[in-house]
């Protein structure tokens, strides 16, 4: 249940604005990716493309190739929907559905898509989604309570769960933990780790230290200045990038002498 | 020295310098005496406006002075503009309160059960009552409520959800921009013209009322809705295309329950709006006395023409006409009101669900 990503000279455009500039790069099944870089290099932008995201904004376009296990996601008849209900999101602001229950915010990719099932498999589906997201314990009391009761970290860990419950190939995560607290992010963190036993999961992050510690793969994303587009710089094993990157900027960037 | 010098406290207990609490009640009641006793010098019966008016300057003055000695200069400001704001809060409540009390206190007298069960039919001097006016106002406002809202909801969808900027888009808010503008009149005689070449010259009913008042509410629930439609956050509508969520499940199952209890409201406040249009509906549905329940043949009377005509055709004896016309008037008052206690009714019962 997780497949591998081959992102071939992809571009990615705002309009006439080009943000991303030919990524090619290989994302491992059941491994954490993680992409790091200075703000605006467009981390983002390129998460956004590999589940088709991106176009939801207007004018926004891609050329060039995305394989998901050798399918290509960009090609023709490809319908959008059915990616996204492959490869799973997680922003990097919670944003849990206001008009629903905990358990509601659970199944509602289940339920928006109008499949059916028997309560006690929904029930199950609750409770596995929301042991995967480390959230059961502290909301198995009150899980018809609206989800937008629940404090910054655990709106989180719900939305990871929503992600989860549809059992996708691959979870794409935007800073995930760049509202929370030290004890929610290492939380998530942890949940990262036992993600990747099943999932394909790439994450960006402005934390050094959290690439370090989650990711097996680290991809460096830079830009030549504003208006440029973001190009991929170096990508490799994350042991290798964080100790001896084959190039300067590499290793100007994660020790912080820039950006 | 330092460059900013703060001014001495003048005593060091906290509580220093200000001034009591019930100076202000007292400043308002003294200047208002005081201003009554000026005006009673000036007039012969001293007249409210001026006592009203006199009091204001003069507690404007005594209390600017007052706290200038006592609190200084920076709370004497805090207090004028807090009460320059109140005064024309209230000032903007006199003639809301003069309405209503006006409304209730001629309008009650004939507020009976005769009133609720009669109409005009054979009623010529007392008695009689405004059931006709009643039902026809419900039956016409509720048809053109049954019309509005679909097209008006649907065209704030698209407008909103995917026009976004596009040529049609633009075209649309333009005509329902114009359409706001539209004198109520003139959308009595579009709806008495579009009836006349349909049903011939003369076709006076209800649905043709029905038709002027949905051209009055369309582009105001187009622009309410619109407007709420937009204000729910794109992160959910994004939440829910993540999750492989097609767009139009988004918008009914995401995007309009997040903004029900404002859209309710919106809609009731466009009905409130056109529930009280006279002109429309004296050209397109029509004077009668008798009760009508079809919409599509005979005229229909309604409240809002039911008071214009009590109160422009009396009879020899004018009193129970006007009594007539009074309760009339607070009956629709009332339906308004109504109206609005079922919106926020119901908007808090869709409201988002918060708290923990
Ligand atoms: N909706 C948009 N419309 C137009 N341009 C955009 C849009 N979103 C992002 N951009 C531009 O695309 C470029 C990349 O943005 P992106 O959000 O992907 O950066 P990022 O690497 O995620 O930065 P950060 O670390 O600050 O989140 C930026 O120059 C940005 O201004
Ligand atoms: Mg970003």
């Amino acid at each position: 249940m997780s497949k591998r990503i081959d992102v071939t000279d992809l571009n990615v455009y705002y309009g006439k604005f080009r943000a991303v500039e030919d990524v090619t790069m290989t994302i491992e099944p059941k491994s954490v990716t993680a992409f790091i870089g200075p703000s605006g290099c467009g981390k983002s932008t390129l998460l956004r493309t590999l589940n088709r995201m991106h176009e939801v904004i207007n004018g926004a376009t891609v050329e060039g190739e995305v394989l998901l296990d050798g399918e290509n996601l960009y090609g023709p008849g490809v319908d959008p929907v059915r990616v996204r209900r492959q490869i799973g999101m997680v922003f990097q602001r919670p944003n849990p559905f206001p008009t629903m229950s905990i358990k509601e915010n659970v199944l509602a990719g289940i339920t928006l898509n109008n499949a059916r099932l028997p309560a006690a498999r929904k029930d199950e589906i609750v409770e596995n989604s929301l042991r995967g997201a480390n959230l059961w314990e502290e909301v198995k009391n009150r899980l018809d309570l609206p989800g937008s009761g629940l404090s910054g970290g655990q709106q989180q860990r719900l939305c990871i769960a929503r992600a989860i419950a549809m059992e996708p190939e691959v979870l794409l995560m935007d800073e995930p933990c760049s509202a929370l607290d030290p004890i929610s992010t290492l939380a998530i963190e942890d949940l990262i780790g036992q993600l990747k036993n099943t999932y394909t999961i790439v994450i960006v992050t402005h934390n050094m230290q959290q690439a370090a510690r989650v990711s097996d793969t680290t991809a460096f994303f830079n830009i030549a200045g504003t208006g440029a587009p973001g190009k991929l710089i170096e990508m490799g094993d994350t042991d290798k990038i964080f100790s001896t990157p084959d190039l300067k900027v590499t290793e100007d960037y994660i020790s912080g002498r820039f950006g | 020295m330092s460059a900013v010098t703060l001014r001495p406290l003048r005593s060091d207990t906290l509580t220093a310098g200000r001034l009591p609490r019930w100076s202000v009640p007292v400043a308002i009641v003294g200047s208002l005496l005081i201003g009554y006793l000026i005006a009673d010098g000036l007039q012969e019966s001293p007249n409210l406006a001026l006592v009203a008016g006199l009091g204001f300057v003069l507690f404007l003055v005594t209390m600017e002075v007052a706290t200038r000695l006592v609190e200084g200069r920076r709370q004497a400001s805090d207090r004028r503009a807090t009460h320059l704001v109140t005064a024309a809060f209230v000032l903007a409540l006199v003639p809301l309160g003069s309405v209503l009390w006006e409304a209730i206190s001629q309008g009650i007298g004939r507020l009976d059960a005769t009133f609720f069960s009669y109409s005009m039919r054979n009623v010529v001097g007392a008695g009689g009552g405004a059931a006709h006016a009643i039902t026809g106002t419900l039956w016409i406002t509720g048809l053109a409520a049954l019309i509005s809202v679909p097209i008006g909801l649907m065209t704030a969808i698209y407008l909103a959800e995917y026009g976004s900027g596009n040529r049609t888009a633009k075209a649309i808010t333009f005509f329902v921009d114009v359409m706001t503008g539209i004198p109520s009149i003139v959308a009595g005689l579009f709806a008495y013209s579009l009836m006349a070449m349909i049903f011939g010259p003369g076709s006076v009913f209800g649905f043709s009322g029905s038709i002027a008042l949905s051209v009055l509410m369309i582009p105001v629930v187009v622009r309410s809705c619109e407007e709420l439609l937009r204000l729910v956050p794109n992160e959910l509508r994004e939440a829910a295309y993540a999750l492989g969520v097609p767009k139009w499940i988004t918008i009914v199952r995401i995007v309009l329950p997040t903004a029900i209890s404002g859209l309710v409201s919106g809609i009731i406040l466009a009905i409130a709006r056109v529930i009280g249009e006279t002109a429309p509906l004296m050209i397109a549905a029509g004077f009668t006395a008798s009760l009508n329940n079809n919409l599509l043949d005979n005229p229909m009377m309604t409240l809002p023409v039911f008071v214009y005509d009590s109160y422009a055709h009396p009879g020899s004896d004018v009193t129970p006409y006007l009594d007539r016309a009074w309760a009339g008037a607070l009956t629709l008052i009332l339906i308004v009101m109504l109206l609005n206690l079922i919106g926020r009714l119901v908007a808090r019962r869709f409201a988002p669900k918060t708290g923990r």
